[in-house]
């Protein structure tokens, strides 16, 4: 046994492994997130929020290139109605064709569609965004990490953290300070706090107040409307486009779990019972084999 | 798989029809249900079954998954994310399929391990040892390629650094890297190549497998005690002893697979393979599988690149050796207090070795991973050669059936060579 759990640990003391350079960079906090643990769902009001906010703010210089319209009405995720979806994807122009002429033509979008990315091509983005192209957002949240380094990384199996990537973009979303007194941030740079390397391409996107949330019967706001709970809504909206089949993932692997524990029992008691048959004779011996060793 | 006797008599006239022509019936009897199994055999020998089952879901998995996914380095990436997405649970083939590499090299450590402690690679079971690292070379090649294909930034950065490898042998180097990759660089052709040899090789897996399994059935299993079955009291028949606890311990298997599946599946993968593959923009550190650490922490112990390769490649090819650099007669490392104590240093050196692949190759990590590979090679060039002649091993039970009945019959069991005296080889 202890074999076997050194073994085991041996598997695992290899996936600290820092998706980024080493630096004096802080640990993200970990936050608490709906969908986190075994039985982790989505909250579709913060889904909905985020999707606001990807709109309003992020669309405007990243794509997000693996999501179609009509996945905004499958179950799993923001779960907005068919009609709403088919409206939204009116309101985007998508280039189609060639049509019967051979010309390349305009259309409103459709629910089957992907979302158009806001440049025609990674040159444009780029050229536009001071020489770097913003990243597609589509699998964000599994693309970003941070070390958790020993014995975390062991911890983490057992209580099954993988929002890793989820609460490094909400620290690096609240990262923008003034940078430390000597700390000389090149021109078209940002200081951020969580940015491995601190100078990051990206300026600050997002202040207070700046998207405004669904209110409520009270005319109150649904979420705080802060640079916090936008980077919290954001991300839970990024993990559902990195991980669309997750509610379905969990909940398949209860139902897998419960079947293989009870089948395992039922093997178990099985086996015990075959095995009782072997005491100090054996029923029906076995032939021994013909080749003997020394 | 026939060397064995067997009781089997077909019963049916359909039966003894296809008997006479195909003996194929009297065969699987022979080997899977009237094989004598030693009756002391632990849970470490349920292994075998497991990385049978752990291979033929890799193969029923990959098998689906080849049919959406794209071998091309402009859709690769992009295929892998319409099988996430839109394929009809494809996001739970991916899942095993990427989980079952790392759950099959668990297994197969375990396995080793275990072959290691109890000396099952000793007469008369050399063959089926080399024919089991065979296996474990192939997976390891198997796995690489495999990793490549999704071809994000681990997958294109680890390809570069891995097939760059070759490019240290003197004189034909770089005309083998150039074949590899089918260009002058990690591009489109070598996706294409890998992809057919990721398909490829477990079929021929497959084909060592049914050896090993047959060179397994000569001599019959080893046993805790690694002395052999002297009577049919030591047996039990395959079916049903050994079949129900493998059935078992494989189910129980399943449960920690599933874990990794539905729970934590990318925990063992990499952040930087959900970025689509840029050779313009390499990643800070460029680390392969968990499952290669230890020899990539080998690879770069050394400071010069031909020795490296050298070194990670004697790393594997030194267990070929294993069989005549161990001289103890005594299998069991139960009964060998001295290896007992080596056996564990050498297990943690591989785990150490395992976290120092993990680290960037600066400052003192380096010098740490040169004494834990110097180690590496002095428990099987010193250690093994030499502690067999000067052991003293405990006394070896009578058989199997004595060592788990504990019957104690005056004397203490055979002797080994004149009652306990130090080993002398021949």
């Amino acid at each position: 046994m202890m074999k076997r759990t050194l073994l085991i640990a041996a598997a695992l003391l290899g996936l600290s492994a820092p998706a980024f350079a080493a630096g004096e960079t802080p640990v993200p906090p970990q936050l608490s997130w709906t969908f986190q643990g075994p039985f982790g769902k989505f909250d579709r009001a913060q889904l909905q929020r985020g999707f606001k906010v990807y709109r309003e703010v992020c669309a405007s210089c990243h794509s997000l290139s693996y999501v179609a319209f009509r996945n905004l009405s499958q179950p799993g995720g923001p779960e907005f109605s068919e009609a709403q979806v088919r409206a939204l994807a009116a309101e985007y122009k998508v280039q189609d064709g060639p049509n019967d002429a051979g010309d390349m033509f305009e259309r409103p979008g459709r629910a089957a569609d992907r979302f158009p990315a806001p440049f025609p091509n990674e040159n444009a983005a780029a050229a536009a965004n001071g020489g770097k192209a913003p990243p597609d957002l589509s699998l964000m949240a599994k693309a970003r990490t941070y070390e958790r380094g020993f014995p975390w990384f062991i911890l983490d199996v057992f209580r099954q953290y993988s929002e890793n990537g989820a609460d490094y973009l909400v620290a690096l979303l609240n990262g923008y300070h003034e940078p430390p007194a000597g700390f000389q941030v090149p021109e078209g740079g940002h200081y951020n706090e969580y940015f491995p390397g601190h100078i990051i391409a990206m300026p600050k996107p997002i202040s207070d107040g700046q998207v405004e949330y669904p209110k409520d019967a009270n005319g109150q706001a649904q979420a705080p409307e802060t640079v916090d709970q936008y980077a919290r809504d954001i991300t839970a909206f990024l993990t559902w486009t990195a991980e669309p089949h997750l509610e379905a993932r969990k909940r398949l692997g209860f139902q897998v779990m419960l079947f293989l524990i009870a089948l395992s029992v039922l093997l178990y008691f099985t086996k015990k019972k075959i095995w009782a048959r072997v005491g100090g004779e054996v029923e029906g011996h076995a032939t021994p084999p013909m080749t003997h060793n020394p | 798989m026939s060397q064995h006797p067997t009781t089997y008599v077909p019963k049916s006239a359909f039966g003894k029809w296809f008997e006479s022509r195909l003996p194929i019936a009297s065969l699987v009897h022979s080997s899977f249900i009237a094989f004598p199994v030693p009756r002391n055999l632990t849970y470490f020998w349920t292994f075998g079954a497991i990385l049978v089952f752990m291979l033929v879901a890799q193969i029923v998995t990959g098998v689906f998954l080849a049919m959406y996914y794209t071998p091309n380095a402009s859709m690769a990436f992009q295929s892998v994310e319409h099988i996430m997405r839109d394929v009809n649970y494809g996001w739970l083939l991916r899942y095993l399929h990427a989980n079952g590499a790392s759950m099959f090299f668990v297994a197969v450590y375990i396995h080793i391990f275990r072959n290691f402690y109890y000396g099952s690679y000793k007469a008369p079971r050399e063959v089926l040892y080399i024919l089991g690292v065979i296996i474990f070379i192939l997976m390891m090649a198997t796995a690489f390629m495999g990793y490549v294909l999704p071809w994000g930034q681990m997958s294109f950065w680890g390809a570069t650094v891995i097939t760059n490898l070759f490019s240290a042998i003197p004189v034909v180097g770089e005309t083998i890297v150039s074949f590899l990759w089918g260009g002058y660089s990690v591009g489109n052709p070598t996706l294409n190549r890998f992809f057919s040899l990721h398909f490829l090789l477990p079929f021929m897996i497959f084909g060592v497998v049914i050896l090993h399994v047959w060179a397994l059935h000569v001599p019959g299993q080893n046993n805790p005690t690694g002395i052999p079955i002297k009577s049919g009291k030591d047996a039990v028949p395959f079916t049903p002893y050994a079949t129900i606890k493998d059935i078992f311990a494989v189910v129980v298997f399943m449960i920690f697979f599933a874990w990794w599946v539905f729970y934590i599946p990318n925990y063992l993968g990499h952040a930087d393979n959900y970025i689509p593959a840029n050779p313009a923009v390499t990643p800070a550190h460029i680390v392969p599988e968990w499952y290669f650490l230890p020899f990539y922490a080998i690879l770069r112990a050394i400071p010069d690149k031909l020795g490296g390769v050298i070194a990670m490649f004697s790393a594997i090819l030194v267990w070929f050796l294993m069989p005549w650099l161990d001289t103890s007669k005594v299998r069991s490392t139960a009964y060998r207090p001295q290896y007992k104590f080596f056996f564990w240093v050498f297990v943690a050196v591989c785990v150490l070795l395992g976290w120092l692949g993990s680290k960037p190759a600066e400052g003192w990590y380096v010098i740490v991973s040169q004494i834990a590979t110097a180690y590496y090679f002095i428990h099987f060039l010193v250690v093994l050669p030499l502690l067999g002649l000067f052991e003293r091993p405990l006394p070896l039970p009578n058989s199997i059936l004595e060592s788990v009945m504990g019957v104690q019959k005056g004397g203490a069991g055979i002797p080994v060579g004149a009652n306990a005296e130090p080993q002398s080889k021949g």
